[in-house]
């Protein structure tokens, strides 16, 4: 009987972003389905859980564990002796890089991704039309952040070091999705970048999830 | 012991919330200024302690660090031992790191881009866009409704006690209660209660001390 109870989506970026954690930890989960489309996340029940009324949440016991980075900060250091090491915690430098490169991926390629992948997939559903000034906007961003990866990535075959971890996880929902845009050339231009994500996109953990990211297939 | 650097400027949010951080944990360490104004930060050999070309950057001994909420991490776990604790043991540390990210992803976005419109620019000389504000007062005021319902239920924003969580936010909350928007903290009980508690503490004033020499 998993003890874990993960409330979120099977499409959610964030959601997606914790179940890949998940996965590589090898850890029993249940996903228990949050409606957006009543307004359920809205509602007193789920604010109880998250006050920002946003999936996902994680439910372990008598915690309960919101914002997607927290919660596989969290899986990754309470289930550290099985599966994948995400947090590298027996060597201070190694998890320091870690948190380093988790930071940028919060801080300098969340905000300008994160508006695109709104624009492509988001804005249509709800009745708007996508606005290009915004999306050539953080395209030139996002092409900044990736030349600063491009390089690093031509030191280590990962971000953090020469080890996958949560810094390389991190990215992982919002680089699939960008990559069914029509700026998937932005990726596919950087030859370091597009080796890495086709390396990390490989991994078993992210395939199993990648099968429920069902988000503008037509 | 290696020494410890900051390279910074005192404008930089990011750079006093690591010395905010330094400070509690009573540390000696040596701040670098880097001269943002000529564009140093964007050049050659800072670049190489920070790729992204912003401050601050951190040394301790042969580590290197950027992206300040890793560096006031680091420092809280690698000196636990020393000052105020910063993390705290246990799995109430799981509920700490939830209000960190709540600080980084739901208050800081509209808290920046508020500062800078009020604060920053007009000391630039450059004109504050109204159009923006009236964007972000409306979302930094939905994230303080938030806060004021968890200051109700803990001392903290993190838990009973001061930890990184509450930390993290006294840079942005510095520019922020000198501009107008200073309103959306005093509507709130709570929240003003405890800006007021956090920002008095002594290594915070240590912090404006060397920050605003008079």
């Amino acid at each position: 009987m998993a003890s874990l109870k993960l409330h979120g989506l099977p499409m959610s970026s964030c959601t997606t972003r914790v179940m890949i954690c998940l996965h590589e930890k090898g850890v029993e989960f249940e996903l228990v389905p949050v409606d957006l489309f009543t307004a359920q996340h809205k509602q007193p029940d789920f604010l109880s859980k998250n006050p920002f009324g946003q999936i996902p949440v994680l439910e372990d016991g008598d915690l309960t564990i919101f914002e997607s980075r927290a919660v596989t900060e969290y899986v990754s250091k309470k289930f550290k002796d099985q599966g994948t090491d995400l947090i590298r915690q027996d060597s201070l430098e190694e998890s320091t890089l870690v948190k380093i490169w988790a930071e940028v991926e919060s801080q300098q390629f969340n905000p300008v991704i994160n508006p695109i992948i709104y624009q492509f997939f988001v804005a249509p559903l709800q009745g708007k039309s996508l606005d290009q000034a915004i999306i050539d906007e953080n395209l030139e961003k996002l092409g900044k952040v990736l030349d600063v990866y491009e390089e690093k990535l031509g030191k280590t075959k990962y971000l953090a070091g020469d080890f996958y971890s949560l810094a390389d996880l991190h990215h992982m929902p919002y680089i699939f999705y960008f990559m069914k845009t029509p700026w998937a050339h932005v990726v596919n231009e950087r030859p370091k970048v597009k080796a890495w994500w086709e390396d990390i996109s490989s991994r078993d953990a992210f395939k199993k999830v990648a099968e429920g990211m069902k988000f503008g297939d037509n | 012991m290696a020494v410890l650097k900051v390279h910074g400027n005192p404008m930089s949010t990011a750079a006093t919330r690591v010395l905010a951080c330094l400070i509690e944990k009573g540390l000696e360490f040596e701040f670098v200024m880097v001269d943002m104004r000529s564009g140093e930060h964007k050049k050659e050999p800072f670049l190489s302690l920070n790729p992204f070309g912003q401050v601050p950057a951190f040394e301790d001994g042969d580590l290197k660090l950027f992206e300040s909420r890793a560096i006031t991490q680091y420092i809280a776990h690698t000196y636990a031992d020393k000052g105020t604790p910063l993390v705290i043991p246990g799995k109430e540390m799981a509920i700490v790191s939830v209000w960190m990210e709540v600080e980084a992803q739901q208050y800081d976005p509209a808290a920046s881009k508020l500062l800078w419109e009020l604060a920053i620019k007009s000391f630039l000389g450059m004109q504050t866009d109204p159009a923006v504000v009236e964007e972000y007062e409306p979302k930094l005021a939905k994230v303080l409704d938030v806060y004021e319902a968890r200051l109700s239920q803990s001392k903290y924003i993190g838990g009973d006690c001061f930890t990184l969580a509450d930390l993290h936010h006294l840079p942005t909350l510095n520019y922020l209660m000198r501009t107008p928007v200073k309103k959306l903290f005093d509507a709130r009980p709570k929240v003003s209660a405890w800006v007021a508690d956090i920002s008095s503490r002594p290594a915070w004033c240590k912090v404006l001390e060397m920050t605003n020499p008079k």
